[in-house]
């Protein structure tokens, strides 16, 4: 479909907005071993409009990488157990069969990951990789494939695309291997872009470069995409919305703006207070203390209680309420809304 | 070196029997250190060409300060890190610890050198022995310079108390038991355990989460002004450079392309370079997106690095006499701060030379 056409298709697609693309209620995922249960990811629930950008941040072992892979279908199958409701678009991905789940990789739901030499094939040319996803979901020749990968090596601006189709990964630099990656998830025009910290391992100068690409792409192409992140910064200049996760649980969320400048969850507020900055030398910087709970043990309570600074009696009695505000942002703290946080440290 | 005086005397007030040299001498001085790695191919491995992977860098760490060091991947920073350690022959340079040169005929040992230097490296893990408890891992190494298994066991359990891990409940633990802030923890106790005047960490905190990167920064701030330290820092991470140096070294392909005090280097940057690193840092206000990114590009590769200027390529400023001739570092407005640009060299030929930005 040439890029025209998808774009005359949009107008159509927002008449019936109010249908989410994405639908996830109370998704659970546990990993079962002989020795333990981990649960990784516990109740997760939000929605995403076409067309949005959601930041899902979260430090290591919060279920956000899980949580893709579990909308994605790329969790082993049988040492895992996922319950709840995944849609997107008008696929119901918890009763996908795997085959079934084949032909929307790629074509419908995309994926780039953090490390574009191990994604990649390192025994094909870039220019093969990306003309072998649109012969498989489009059916053309291979010819007509690789005018294709030519054209979408332009799309993301790598620099004598010609020469760069016929160069293996090893050949490419790490921001032109991203590129290279993006160019495959994007090969098919997929409704939903899923980005596991794609910059991560990037530069500071080639990050920035990449992030700019990747919002003027999803906005050009209208797809909406689902990048998870452990950068707050890297949140702030790509998101629509922000899902903060902790110890497998959405614990806020809103519009970017909202939560990061007001934020109402305590964890929210002690990642902005813990992120360095440089007119803060000199100072101790507020660290959270303690470390993530151990998922293998059932929570009782609030998940964030030992180390909050706020907790009193009440957070280990029962799961926190979810408070909704009015603006859309909600937070799963009791003492959500209620005013009396301090305000957000500024950048 | 008047400016940077009044953070390191506040710290040298304090006497410490160590020092040789005076707290004038810096602790450190690297000499146009150089380390070139040959490619080799073909059936009879005949060298085909290098990477200047550190050309020609000099530079001193004063006592008491924290030097920061920035730059892209393969820019450098890390076997800088490692020649300075001896972990990897130099070709060529000079080092100076405290007014001794290191390996020379008067100066000091290696191994002298390297108890009173010690690093912390990015991966926590695979710097701990995965077979030893992480207590006899600290204890290690004043075993191996002669200390009686008993005091060096003591000594680690202190040291694990000093970083914030309770011996008595951490001690016996192997490395796969803890978290990676904790084995981070380990790994500053096990370098401080020879008593150290110097600690060089290379990406220390990089790989760590941000609470957990916040509790370790505190934790270094804290411990430096307790054992009299002073730190070379490792960082991609410009904020988290800013908040912990007192002068900051900007590198580029192997080359020291700006140096300077930490203010006037993030204030008013004179290398094209280090204004484009600093303005590829994200903000935390969504408002304040980055539209256009400042440079564009990746870093050349270091086996051919570019003629003359290294970063030309890349600088939207670039003139033929950037091709031509190779910039030198030159003192820019302040005493101690240093840039190698021919657009702070009055004279160089380049247009803008000599002109404030």
């Amino acid at each position: 479909m040439p890029l025209d056409a998808a774009v005359m298709e949009r107008p159509v697609k927002a008449t019936v907005k109010a249908q989410p693309l994405v639908d996830v209620r109370d998704l659970s995922v546990k990993f079962v071993s002989r020795e333990s249960t981990n649960s990784a990811v516990n109740g997760v629930t939000f929605d995403l409009m076409a067309g949005e950008v959601l930041c899902i941040i979260g430090e290591s072992g919060s279920g956000k990488s899980v949580t893709m892979r579990a909308l994605m279908k790329l969790l082993p199958p049988n040492r895992t157990k996922i319950s709840g409701h995944m849609r997107v678009g008008a696929h119901d991905i918890t009763k996908m069969s795997e085959s079934d789940m084949r032909a929307i990789r790629g074509s419908q739901i995309s994926m780039i990951f953090q490390e574009p030499m191990t994604a990649l094939d390192p025994v094909y040319t870039i220019g093969d990789q990306i003309a072998e996803t649109v012969m498989r979901h489009e059916h053309c020749s291979r010819a007509e494939a690789t005018a294709r990968a030519l054209e979408l090596l332009q799309l993301v601006r790598v620099p004598s695309p010609e020469r760069r189709l016929k160069a293996y990964p090893h050949e490419l630099s790490g921001g032109l291997r991203q590129r290279a990656m993006i160019a495959v998830a994007l090969s098919c025009k997929p409704d939903l872009l899923l980005a596991d910290e794609p910059t991560t391992a990037l530069d500071a100068t080639v990050q920035i470069q990449v992030l700019v690409l990747l919002r003027k792409l999803q906005q050009e192409l209208g797809m909406a995409m689902i990048f998870v992140t452990h950068d707050l910064g890297v949140a702030a200049q790509i998101a629509d919305k922000v899902a903060v996760m902790y110890a497998g649980r959405i614990v806020e969320y809103g519009r970017v703006s909202d939560v990061l400048m007001h934020p109402q969850h305590p964890y929210t507020l002690g990642m902005l207070a813990s992120t360095v900055h440089g007119n803060m030398r000199g100072q101790e910087i507020e660290a959270i203390p303690g470390s993530p709970p151990d998922l293998r043990r059932p929570i009782q309570g609030c998940s964030f209680t030992p180390r909050c600074k706020f907790a009193v009696k009440d957070c280990l009695q029962a799961s926190p309420p979810v408070v909704q505000l009015d603006n859309g942002q909600y937070a799963a703290c009791i003492r959500a809304g209620k005013g009396a946080m301090p305000a957000a440290p500024q950048a | 070196m008047n400016a940077t005086a009044p953070a390191s005397a506040a710290i040298t007030e304090q006497i410490d029997e160590r020092d040789r040299g005076g707290k004038r001498q810096p602790m450190l001085i690297a000499d146009k250190l150089k380390k070139y790695f040959p490619i080799r191919s073909g059936v009879l491995q005949r060298q085909v060409g290098e990477v200047k992977a550190v050309d020609e860098v000099s530079f001193a760490v004063l006592k008491g300060e924290t030097l920061g060091i920035v730059g892209e991947s393969g820019c450098g920073k890390s076997t800088l890190a490692r020649l300075l350690m001896h972990l990897i022959p130099k070709d060529s340079g000079d080092l100076i610890f405290d007014g001794d040169p290191v390996g020379g005929v008067r100066g000091i040992t290696l191994r002298e050198l390297r108890r009173n230097m010690q690093m912390v490296f990015q991966d926590s893990y695979s710097s701990l022995n995965p077979r030893l408890p992480v207590q006899d891992s600290i204890a290690y190494g004043p075993r191996v310079h002669g200390m009686d298994y008993k005091d060096a066991r003591k000594l680690a359990a202190d040291l694990l108390d000093k970083v914030g891990l309770r011996a008595a409940m951490f001690g016996a633990r192997y490395p796969h038991e803890l978290s990676g802030g904790q084995k981070q923890r380990v790994n500053i106790a096990r370098a401080l355990a020879l008593n150290p005047r110097m600690l060089i960490l290379d990406e220390a905190v990089s790989a760590l989460d941000k609470s957990v990167e916040a509790q370790v920064l505190n934790l270094l701030a804290h411990l430096k002004r307790e054992f009299n330290l002073t730190y070379l820092f490792i960082s991609h991470d410009l904020n988290v450079v800013q908040y912990i140096s007192d002068r900051v070294l900007v590198m580029y392909l192997g080359q020291v392309v700006e140096i300077g005090p930490v203010d006037d280097i993030y204030n008013a940057p004179r290398h094209p370079y280090s204004r484009a690193l600093l303005e590829s840092r994200l903000s935390m206000d969504p408002a304040q997106r980055v539209i256009e990114p400042p440079i564009s590009g990746d870093p050349p590769n270091p086996i051919n690095p570019p003629s003359g200027c290294r970063f030309r390529t890349r600088c939207a400023f670039a003139e033929d006499i950037c091709a031509s001739s190779t910039p030198l570092l030159g003192a820019v407005s302040t005493q101690n701060h240093f840039v190698a640009c021919h657009m702070a060299s009055a004279g160089s030929g380049h247009s803008k030379a000599g002109l404030a930005h």
